[in-house]
């Protein structure tokens, strides 16, 4: 496909674009919410007279006398509605005021009283007494999953691996904040909002304050990124739209860094148990995967941890298990790639102790246990191509150079190594609408209710739009983040492009059966609604794969581990936008490299909070970390996905970046680290 | 924020005059503003120094610097003079912070930071350094950033800035205006232990305004090393200013300063005292930062801190040893 520049790139570096708390809206007044400053209580009372005596103030609300909301699924959005604090930094008031200084410093003034405090229980540990077995992962997955005897195959397996391996809390980080702008004119509210998806906010602001969808317009054209976090809608909307309401007046939000860490989601923590049975050439007998993760008292949240060892490799004897526990935490929720992420840095540090210990490449290894069809399903795979973004990465790295004796390379005062993992992430579809329009002027607009988060998702339909309407680009205008366009599916679980790409295809297939000669002054219009055909998918097992290729230098006098090159291969069907393309795979090996080294949000078990909350503290990683960091891809022809043929790739380059950056810290040091980040103090006492 | 009345001082006189109860002297603001913003300070004045004519580095006949208070950060590292007589302060100063904030950061202003430790910038949590008498969470919690030397069962808190512990190893002073008239102050009794009084991280008394900091010539090769989870932009888990001068294979002289260990830059003076006179020989660095660091007392998760400030303080004085 051709290359197209991001069609907005102008706007976004010359501050044209315009995020949502930018918006002038005409008598904004300013909103800051209140954290509850206990993890676990009732609030006995709150006094906002301070706060609403302090010149400027306009109103504060709290579970004292807000209005009364529907429930919707997910709790926490359920602001003010209840006395029971749920977890430390809990949104539990907020106060509007003239300017954002002046709400700030009212927020202060809010004195709570809290009753029946007890200290929560925040810890999470593998033998937590509340831990159980929810009936689903995030995703739909069943929790457990199991084939053959995998005790028993594993028990006797020549080559043995079992291993526990930790991951942190980690927290989405997006560049620019949650934030939402809220005005009412009478019963229709417009919000200006910062999210993954126009359409579910318009859904859930509409249920929660019993609205029709029509009468909710929610405007979010520019994003500065959400890694999952905006995916669903976070306390922030609600809290503005009511806060609106409450005034009398539009209301800004802008969540603040700090209060990110408590109020709009994170990865949980992970616990993961992997046994690994092979016999003396490598090939799989067992593979079990074992995770323990936790959930907030408020709302189920399983991580889908283990799911991915129930595609990767073949094993005739196979259980994938998740259970957890219900802390006095936030909800976890969606953090680029949730399962994933934490599952394959466990699944791909496993199979390298799992080739160190036979003596085998880790490349081959992995290519001995190829799979030719799901091995869990039992169904074909649409396409598969680990195996060629294994070779094509391995020759490109100079891999077959490699020595695999960890410990006995040396670059200065440096320790060297190299690693590989795979990667894997699913390629599904949403259900989506869209509409074609072609005018007199020989222009086209397309206008879905995506999101363009940052990924390029408007300069990928461009493309798609331009290619089926056999028009140049430069003819074609996609308007999106807008909830008043078709309705559309979230930005979120890598579905974005394939979903809304299948809506933007039809819409514009339908637009040139309709294009008869000349186009008439007022236009011709055509609408496709994808749903139907989602629906009569034939089965296939559809998967993005890819390989990562790391080199680390550790530093022998202080355990400092730096990566000077990655290399990632993918195959994630056809690559509509090779330039954003590019950006997704190499940010998402580039928060992998953060996740390996450094992102760690660390819970204050005396208090209940993440204690990390500012950037100084949780730290990602900084240019000078990212060096070489480089992503091709394969192409791949599927036929079997959707029209355009892709698999959606936002997520993909993060899934197993850490194990390679983990392995290839093994082959420097010979020191094997299962508990992320990997810090100078796991690697100095060894020196 | 709290409302606060901003003022701009023209001159020192100016400066300590305008000064009140609830008045902070204002640098480049890259670390008050962010203690305003978290309501950890609150002044109802600041006094904007940063107009005062000191924003000079003089340097003296004997190589000596004299550096202005109000010189930033940005224009100290990348000083010629600075860079050919006390390569250390250069890249003490550069290993700190980012580009954009050592352009507005002040040197008057990095002496003067506060503490990066989480509980202390947090107002709903006891700290006795912002707030005496309520406690210290940081002791038995997460403290893997803390202190192991000198703290106290009142703060367990570093102090944060790695210029600073340059100018430790430069034996520096540090010259302040008040009312009462000037004084000059070491670098090495500037600082405090927290013993029972952590919210004083300075001996510096209300009013007084840091004016500028005189550095004696150093004469010999310098270095300075920090070491962290990320390439840039993060506070050191331990830093290490260090200096040596070796003659015929003995020390003549030598400098160790270490940053992330302690309530103030940790001048490491028994492991100085160990080395002169000595070989200067791997064993030697070894033996001597091993009897620094017998006064360490490592909480529960900064025991990695030992090692590597050994680490470090051998393998600087080996580099700089390579290097005469």
């Amino acid at each position: 496909m051709t290359s197209l520049e991001r069609v907005e790139a102008r706007d976004k570096v010359t501050g044209r674009a315009r995020y949502a708390f930018e918006y002038p809206v005409e008598g904004a007044a300013y909103l800051m919410g209140v954290q509850a400053a206990v993890g676990r209580a009732e609030i006995a009372s709150v006094d906002h007279e301070a706060a609403l005596a302090l010149p400027g103030v306009l109103a504060v609300l709290s579970c004292e006398n807000a209005p009364e909301i529907a429930e919707v699924d997910d709790p926490e959005l359920l602001v003010f509605q209840s006395r029971k604090v749920s977890y430390r930094g809990q949104f539990v008031a907020a106060v509007v005021a003239e300017t954002w200084e002046t709400a700030q410093e009212a927020a202060r003034l809010v004195r709570i009283t809290y009753a029946d405090e007890r200290r929560p229980d925040v810890r999470l540990s593998a033998d937590h007494p509340g831990l159980y077995e929810p009936e689903e992962a995030n995703g739909g997955f069943p929790a457990v999953s199991e084939l053959g005897d995998p005790d028993a195959a594993f028990a006797t397996a020549a080559v043995q691996i079992d291993a526990t391996y930790t991951t942190p809390a980690q927290h989405n980080n997006p560049m620019e904040p949650h934030a939402t702008v809220a005005a009412w004119e009478g019963d229709d509210l417009t919000v200006y909002d910062s999210n993954q998806g126009a359409s579910t906010v318009q859904g859930t602001l509409a249920k929660i304050f019993k609205l029709e969808p029509a009468q909710v317009r929610v405007v979010s054209p520019h994003v500065g990124g959400g890694f999952g976090s905006k995916g669903t809608p976070r306390p922030n909307v609600v809290l503005a739209a009511m806060a609106a309401r409450a005034a009398g007046r539009p209301v800004k939000l802008a969540v603040t860094r700090q209060q990110m860490f408590a109020t709009t989601g994170y990865r949980t923590p992970t616990i993961q148990r992997v046994r690994l049975g092979a016999d003396a050439d490598g090939r799989l007998t067992a593979i079990l995967h074992e995770v323990v993760s936790q959930s907030s008292t408020l709302r189920e949240f399983a991580e889908q941890a283990a799911v991915p060892s129930r595609v990767m490799y073949r094993a005739s004897n196979r259980r994938t298990a998740h259970r957890l526990t219900r802390l006095d935490v936030p909800t976890p929720s969606w953090m680029r790639a949730p399962g994933e992420t934490p599952g394959m840095f466990a699944l791909e540090s496993a199979m390298d102790e799992l080739a160190y210990t036979l003596g085998v490449d880790p490349v081959e290894l992995r290519v001995r246990n190829e799979p030719e069809r799901d091995p869990e399903q039992d169904i074909p795979f649409s396409s598969r191509n680990l195996v060629a973004c294994l070779r094509k990465g391995a020759e490109h790295f100079g891999w077959a150079d490699r020595d695999p004796t960890p410990a006995i390379r040396r670059r200065g005062r440096k320790l060297v190594g190299t690693g590989v993992a795979a990667a894997t992430y699913p390629a599904n579809r949403m259900p989506n609408k869209a509409t074609a329009r072609a005018d007199a002027d020989g222009t086209f607009t397309i206008r879905i209710a995506a999101a363009d988060i940052g990924t390029g998702s408007r300069t990928a339909l461009t493309l798609v739009a331009a290619e089926t309407l056999k028009a140049d680009p430069a003819q074609v205008t996609v308007e999106l983040g807008d909830s008043a366009l078709p309705r559309a599916s979230l930005a979120g679980g890598s579905t974005g492009t394939a979903s809304w790409s299948t809506a933007v295809v039809r819409a514009c297939e339908a637009l040139l059966d309709e294009l008869d000669g000349e186009i008439p002054p007022e236009g011709v219009e055509a609408t496709a609604d994808t749903a139907e055909e989602i629906k009569s998918e034939p089965e296939y097992s559809r998967h993005a794969f890819g390989a990562h290729f790391a080199e680390a230098e550790v530093d022998i006098d202080t355990g400092e581990v730096r990566i000077p090159r990655m290399f990632g291969v993918f195959a994630a069907g056809r690559i509509i936008s090779p330039t954003t393309a590019h950006s997704q795979f190499v940010g998402g090996m580039v928060m992998g490299i953060g996740m390996a080294l450094m992102e760690q949000s660390v819970m204050d078990a005396e208090f209940g909070d993440y204690l990390t909350h500012d950037l100084a503290q949780y730290h990602v990683p900084a240019c000078a970390d990212v060096a070489d960091v480089q992503a091709t891809w394969i192409d791949e022809e599927d036929q079997h996905l959707n029209p355009m043929g892709v698999k959606g790739i936002g997520e993909i380059g993060i899934v197993g970046a850490a194990a390679a950056v983990a392995n290839a810290v093994h082959h420097a040091t010979g020191v094997r680290v299962r508990d992320l980040p990997i810090t100078p103090a796991h690697l100095l006492p060894d020196f | 924020m709290r409302p606060f009345t901003y003022e701009r001082a023209d001159s020192v006189d100016d400066a300590v005059a305008l000064h009140g109860e609830q008045t902070r002297y204002l640098g480049g603001g890259t670390n008050l503003v962010d203690l305003m913003r978290l309501g950890v300070e609150q002044p109802d004045r600041l006094v904007d120094v940063t107009r005062l004519p000191y924003d000079q580095i003089t340097v003296a006949p004997d190589g000596g610097l004299l550096i202005g208070a109000t010189v930033r950060n940005s224009d100290l590292a990348v000083s010629w003079s600075v860079r050919q007589t006390h390569p250390l302060l250069s890249q003490a100063v550069l290993a700190g912070a980012s580009g954009q904030i050592r352009n507005q950061a002040t040197v008057g202003g990095n002496l003067l930071q506060r503490t990066r430790c989480s509980y202390f910038q947090d107002i709903t949590k006891p700290c006795n350094k912002r707030d005496p008498g309520s406690g210290c969470p940081a002791r038995k919690g997460e403290n893997h950033n803390m202190a192991i030397f000198g703290h106290s069962t009142a703060c367990v808190a570093t102090h944060p800035s790695d210029m600073a512990v340059a100018l430790a190893a430069l034996d520096a002073s540090v010259h302040v205006h008040s009312r009462e008239g000037k004084r000059v102050l070491p670098l090495s009794d500037f600082y405090r232990f927290p013993k029972d009084d952590p919210s004083r991280d300075t001996v510096l008394k209300p009013g007084e305004l840091i004016t500028e900091v005189e550095v004696p010539p150093l004469g010999m090769p310098s270095s300075y090393r920090k070491v962290r989870e990320r390439a840039s932009f993060a506070f050191a888990l331990v830093s290490i200013a260090g200096a040596l001068k070796v003659e015929d294979g003995v020390v003549q002289d030598c400098r160790i300063a270490l940053g992330g260990v302690a309530h103030k830059p940790w001048r490491a003076h028994r492991a100085e005292e160990m080395l002169r006179g000595v070989a200067a020989t791997k064993e030697n660095y070894l033996r001597a930062a091993d009897a620094e660091l017998e006064s360490a007392h490592p909480l529960r998760e900064n025991g990695y801190k030992i090692p590597l400030a050994r680490n470090l303080i051998v393998r600087t004085m080996l580099s700089l040893g390579e290097g005469a």
